[in-house]
């Protein structure tokens, strides 16, 4: 399967599906990258190193900053596919790389696509959009 | 600018269009990174070239004594704040920049905003247009003067496409309530995510503060960045002019019993906190009350003042901070032991006294957010609900408007 890019990068790492949105301000610790989100069914897990399924977006226009704390602090997600694009994550991503030379692959997949991606899945993603499962 | 064309990119915008003005929220601390985002601005020569306002930052920099937490963590806040400062943008410091009458746009301005309750807001309410821009979108907006050609900077895109018709089984009264509408934001949001919804069914005109209280809370629960109220939005004198002329794509029925478990999830207090649970603080204005929220805490008070032990906070912004101290409404409220926070908001700085009790508050934004952000536990209710519990120092309820005997 392939997906829009909205910040390119090469990304390994087990599928961590959203079971709800979740905005990173307010949502995730940036210092460790836990969801603290006290109303998110997944509240305690990780994001680290973690190609995030977001099905939906939500939430706070400060998660451009939260995103790019997380790569600075070393532990942002690996990739993030997203089931409609997100002006606030892909500019999260841009800085993060401006700053810190570190990319952090952001794609918007079809819905069919991001709902065959199972969590736990191991997910490949290239530089050009390209998603392999398995 | 590469920033701007990487937004427009990810909007799939065909080209920039100049703005009138600018709302920076990247001046609000989040660690190291939103520092050295700054400071490579600054070493760059930056200035913004548009009239720009500055969000919520870390700290009350009037108040420095509200803060309770670590000083080092301060001293990062003030300094990105300052660094905003520098580049050009005005020391506004709120969340709310269309209560102060230099900031606010006009009917069909294009502006880049950040700040979700701000961008629902201005293209709801004022009619002004915004796409939903964050940090370091915005002050590259601020800095280009420019912003896509796409999303809600075009008329297409901000039709009704979704109706939430209020269900007939909503008692009248409830209408009359503050408590609804958070509430109903709360469910816009989960209804619409980032689709733009038409609520029909509202009585005509509500009020500036009610709109920011379904917006806060939308863009909370939601993407959203813009809504219609049917009657009151610029856009929306009827439901047909929100759907510009069109069919909706979806028509939802929004029942009393929607509306109540919505409420009801906004506590999370043990137990739903019913009448006479104790609390230890109160915390209001978020979004940062305005003069009107201002003079209604001063009514509810009737001349009381908060419990003993108990806090009672008030978010607005040093603009109207000012205003109020000049009518001598700031001296009577804090006279009466109301404490008032500005330049910040109290699900962000360490400012309220620790207390294992719950907080209360008005706010569906800062129901949602303080949990995760503060680690408190929540009691929501209406503005009424929140002072007078504040003055009794237990949760006092008014659930006659909720239908609930």
């Amino acid at each position: 399967m392939k997906g829009r890019v909205l910040a390119p990068g090469l990304a390994e790492g087990t599928a961590l599906r959203l079971d709800e949105p979740l905005s990173f301000w307010g949502g995730v610790d940036p210092a460790t990258g836990e969801i603290i989100d006290a109303r998110h069914p997944q509240r305690g897990v990780s994001v680290a190193g973690r190609v995030l399924v977001m099905p939906s977006v939500r939430g706070s226009s400060s998660s451009s900053s939260v995103l790019a704390e997380t790569v600075r602090a070393g532990c942002a997600p690996a990739a993030i596919l997203l089931g409609e694009p997100d002006l606030i994550l892909a500019v999260g991503a841009a800085v993060a790389e401006e700053l810190y030379g570190v990319r952090i692959p952001i794609l918007h997949l079809a819905t069919a696509d991001l709902a065959s991606i199972t969590d736990g899945t191991m997910v490949t993603v290239d530089e050009g959009g390209a998603v392999t499962l398995g | 600018m590469r920033l701007v064309v990487r937004a427009a990119e990810a909007l799939g915008a065909d080209r920039l269009i100049p703005i009138t003005r600018a709302h920076v929220d990247s001046c609000l601390y989040h660690g190291e990174a939103t520092i050295d985002f700054a400071e490579r601005l600054l070493d760059g020569g930056a200035q913004v070239s548009v009239p720009t306002t500055l969000n919520v930052g870390g700290l009350d920099l009037l108040h420095p004594e509200l803060w309770h937490g670590d000083p080092g963590a301060a001293e990062r806040g003030r300094l990105l704040m300052n660094h905003y400062r520098t580049l050009g943008c005005q020391p506004t410091y709120t969340c709310a920049p269309y209560q102060l009458a230099a900031a606010r746009p006009a009917f069909g301005e294009q502006v880049a905003w950040a700040e979700s309750n701000a961008i629902v807001f201005c293209n709801s309410a004022i009619g002004a247009r915004t796409e939903r821009y964050g940090d370091f979108t915005d002050i590259a907006c601020a800095i280009t003067g420019r912003a896509p050609h796409a999303g809600l900077h075009r008329t297409d895109a901000r039709r009704a496409v979704l109706v939430l018709r209020l269900g007939a089984d909503i008692p009248p009264g409830l209408l009359d309530d503050g408590s609804l509408y958070p509430v109903l934001g709360i469910v816009l949001g989960r209804r619409a995510g980032s689709r733009v919804a038409a609520i029909d069914g509202l009585p005509p005109g509500v009020s500036e503060e009610r709109l920011k209280a379904i917006g806060a809370a939308a863009a909370s629960s939601g993407a959203v960045a813009m809504f219609h109220a049917v009657g009151s939005s610029p856009e929306a004198p009827t439901l047909e002019a929100a759907l510009q002329g069109q069919e909706p794509d979806e028509l939802v029925e929004i029942r009393l019993g929607e509306l109540r478990a919505a409420r009801d999830e906004l506590t999370t207090s043990a137990g739903g906190a019913p009448a006479g649970t104790p609390i230890g603080t109160v915390s209001l204005g978020t979004p940062h009350a305005s003069l009107a929220e201002l003079r209604a805490v001063e009514r509810e008070l009737g001349g009381a003042s908060p419990a003993a032990g108990v806090e009672l906070l008030v978010s607005t912004s040093r603009g109207l901070l000012a205003e109020a101290e000049e009518e001598g409404l700031a001296q009577r409220l804090r006279a009466q032991g109301v404490e008032l926070l500005v330049d910040t908001c109290s699900y962000i700085a360490p400012v309220l006294r620790s207390s294992p009790l719950p907080a209360m508050t008005d706010s569906g934004k800062w129901a949602f957010y303080a949990p995760g952000n503060i680690g408190v536990e929540v009691v929501f209710g209406s503005l009424r609900e929140c002072v007078r519990s504040a003055v009794q120092g237990r949760v006092w309820r008014d659930d006659a408007p909720w239908g609930v005997a």
